[in-house]
């Protein structure tokens, strides 16, 4: 690969080579905060590649490709070569990682411990943790959460978060704009601009969190919670895992341990405030 | 008819954890996770080490459990159950 880079998330090292310098060079400014190890071996390789040679140059189309790849891809104009790469990040991450169970979940802790939002593109859990995370929280994450099978804590990956489409304009009212990427406006995924979490959520994240609440968010409907029982929990969790089935009985254990241990809730709300203020409510009542 | 024999899995075969009205075992021999409601777990729990058939089950579960509301033929409802335990692969036909 002609350019690379090195990224390490959480307690993922990637890295990353392009044939243009274009993704890498963004790349570099949206981590430019983390902190760099160049001597640690990589976990997980992304690469970004042309089709065909001649497609460096003539209407570039990037291939992701990597340890893992999914076939029937669609390559991504060169425009979008972030998005390439956080897709790359997040398929080697999602299909290669054993250290840990993954949940495909948002996390924000405060006083070592996590809350942990789990639920389908559009249900929100991203933007609720991105908006949490400038208030009182530290951002864990937007994507994935990690649990830790041997101490059933949760560590936290806290990528550039990927807003998407209203929580683009939600966001840049309310932070620095020097945290926020280029706009990739009309992606597969909808218009996506790349938030730089926190530099103390940056600092802190490899501090394992307790889960104290276990929350799933849905966006829409009057503001309201459920309190969901374990059975459904752990179904709807082993949904979320992307590797809950290779991790074998040490995810089995993970699972049950941390379905037991936590309480959960559905909630339903309105808008971004009130979700917020519904977060707040369930943490206030399990911290007593 | 006689009643068709089963036997439980070796100790340590399956991982059970009770998850409020659910129970999960994990079944160390395939890695497949199961989620069953009672009396799955009851009924596994009460096979024992030796092959046992419904009827059999039945006087255990009773002497163990209040089965007054099970209806007449609790052997019947058993026999369906350890058949569906069977497909699963819980309880093997012994």
């Amino acid at each position: 690969m002609r350019h690379s880079t090195r990224i390490a998330v959480g307690p993922v090292q990637f890295r990353i080579g392009s044939d243009w310098h274009a993704p890498i060079d963004a790349l570099d400014r949206l981590y430019a905060g983390y902190p760099k190890d160049a001597a640690r071996p990589a976990d997980a390789t992304v690469r970004l590649f042309a089709a065909r040679p001649w497609r460096r140059w003539l209407r570039p189309s990037v291939h992701i490709g990597g340890d893992f790849i999914v076939p029937d891809a669609l390559p991504l104009p060169l425009s979008m070569g972030l998005l390439a790469a956080e897709m790359g990040m997040n398929l080697q991450v999602a299909l290669g990682w054993r250290r840990h169970m993954l949940l495909h979940a948002s996390a924000v802790a405060r006083d070592g411990r996590a809350v942990i939002l789990s639920g389908e593109s559009g249900s929100g859990k991203s933007t609720l943790a991105a908006l949490l995370g400038e208030g009182a929280w530290r951002l864990m994450g937007d994507e994935f959460t990690l649990i830790e099978p041997a101490s059933g804590d949760a560590l936290g990956f806290p990528r550039a978060v990927s807003l998407k489409n209203a929580a683009i304009a939600e966001m840049a009212a309310r932070v620095d704009p020097a945290r926020l990427g280029p706009l990739l406006a009309g992606t597969p995924k909808g218009d996506i601009r790349h938030l730089i979490p926190r530099a103390d959520a940056i600092a802190a994240m490899h501090e394992p969190a307790r889960p104290a609440l276990i929350l799933f968010p849905r966006f829409g409907g009057a503001a309201a919670i459920e309190p969901m029982a374990p059975g459904e929990v752990f179904v709807r969790l082993t949904e979320a895992s992307t590797n809950y089935v290779a991790l074998g009985e040490a995810g089995f254990a993970a699972l049950t341990r941390l379905v037991r241990e936590t309480p959960a809730f559905g909630i339903s709300y309105p808008d971004s405030a009130a979700g917020m203020a519904l977060v707040e409510q369930l943490w206030a009542e399990a911290a007593r | 008819m006689a009643d068709r024999l089963y036997r439980a899995p070796a100790a340590g075969a399956l991982r059970i954890e009770p998850l409020g009205d659910l129970t999960a075992i994990f079944d160390r021999r395939s890695m497949q996770t199961h989620l069953v409601v009672a009396p799955m777990p009851e009924i596994i729990a009460a096979m024992g080490d030796t092959p046992c058939d419904a009827a059999t089950l039945a006087e255990r579960l009773a002497a163990a459990f209040d089965l007054a509301d099970a209806g007449d033929d609790v052997a019947a409802l058993l026999r369906e159950r350890l058949a569906e335990l069977a497909a699963l692969g819980l309880v093997m036909a012994a």
